[in-house]
């Protein structure tokens, strides 16, 4: 796993010190921007009932990378990485349930 | 001698806080999605009077800030002083270019009778009120957010200026970036969800 992430870290000496090169963040960019033109791209096409998880699929792909990299989720501990996985399943269950209740009312 | 800093604890603190604001606009999130579930048509109408290209300027402006803010880390942790300052300076004129674009937006509503309790929405369907009633809450809620973001960017860049912060001691340009890009992630979904999704 160590040396993966030296792949892109220019030094990682430390558990919390990890150094993303410049390079490596302008590919990130490059891909949200990418990301973005598809996302823009596609919605001049009426996809019927899929135009919404479409655009939340390429939404929750951008945020992914914003995550990851650009908030250094990926080269965080457990505590972090538990914890907001748990919030993300809180927010889950909001929005579902709420919906089901909703949709099916 | 200082006292050593708890890096991690820190950081975790910074995420806490985070979680709460990502539960807020999860909860704005549910409310769109309830009443575009209930009022589809009402909601394209609205969708229409929004302009694809601004949110597409906003969103990119957005996404290269966060890519500054990002590199301005690593620009302190390889102690370029100058450059992260650089970085920093370009993040807050993304910011501000961000608001303006916002301020020509809302602008435009506003001219188009679109506006809180204005005649031409007391009059639509409801649905298309109700989109309105929304739209201004969540981008305003965002762009309240940026100004924010903005203000802990400034105060970051400051400390930088002083030699507050080095590369031994970052935690609250981290921080502040951890903010900066939620702002980033929030718009990442109000884009799609407001400008793209509706026809």
């Amino acid at each position: 796993m160590t040396d993966h992430q030296n792949d892109h870290a220019l030094t990682a000496d430390h558990e919390e010190e990890h150094i993303l090169s410049y390079g490596f963040l302008a590919q990130v960019l490059g891909g949200l921007i990418l990301l973005t033109a598809i996302t823009v791209g596609v919605s001049y096409i009426d996809w019927g009932f899929l135009n919404v998880p479409i655009a939340l699929f390429v939404a929750s792909s951008k945020a992914t990378l914003v995550l990851l990299f650009f908030m250094h989720v990926k080269y965080e501990g457990l505590v972090i990485k538990v914890s907001f996985i748990s919030t993300m399943l809180v927010l889950a269950i909001l929005i579902s349930f709420t919906f089901w209740d909703v949709a099916f009312r | 001698m200082q006292k050593p800093i708890d890096k991690t604890g820190v950081k975790i603190g910074m995420w806490i806080f985070l979680y709460s604001e990502i539960i807020l606009f999860g909860g704005l999130f549910v409310l769109y999605a309830v009443y575009f579930h209930n009022f589809p048509e009402d909601f394209a109408e609205g969708g229409k009077e929004l302009n694809r290209i601004f949110g597409t300027a906003n969103t990119l402006v957005l996404l290269i800030s966060s890519f500054t803010v990002a590199a301005s880390i690593t620009a302190i942790q390889l102690r370029k002083k100058g450059l992260a300052i650089a970085l920093l300076l370009f993040s807050l004129l993304c910011g501000l270019t961000f608001l303006i674009n916002k301020y020509f937006e809302w602008g435009a509503k506003f001219h188009h009778d679109l506006y809180p309790n204005s005649e031409r929405l007391l009059e639509s369907a409801p649905g298309f009120n109700i989109f309105f009633g929304l739209y201004y809450t969540i981008t305003g809620l965002h762009g309240i957010h940026v100004i924010i973001g903005m203000v802990l960017l400034s105060i970051s860049l400051v400390l930088i200026m002083l030699d507050k912060i080095s590369d031994q001691r970052y935690a609250m340009l981290e921080n502040s970036g951890l903010y900066w890009h939620l702002v980033d992630l929030i718009w990442i979904f109000v884009f799609p969800l407001f400008y793209l999704v509706l026809k």
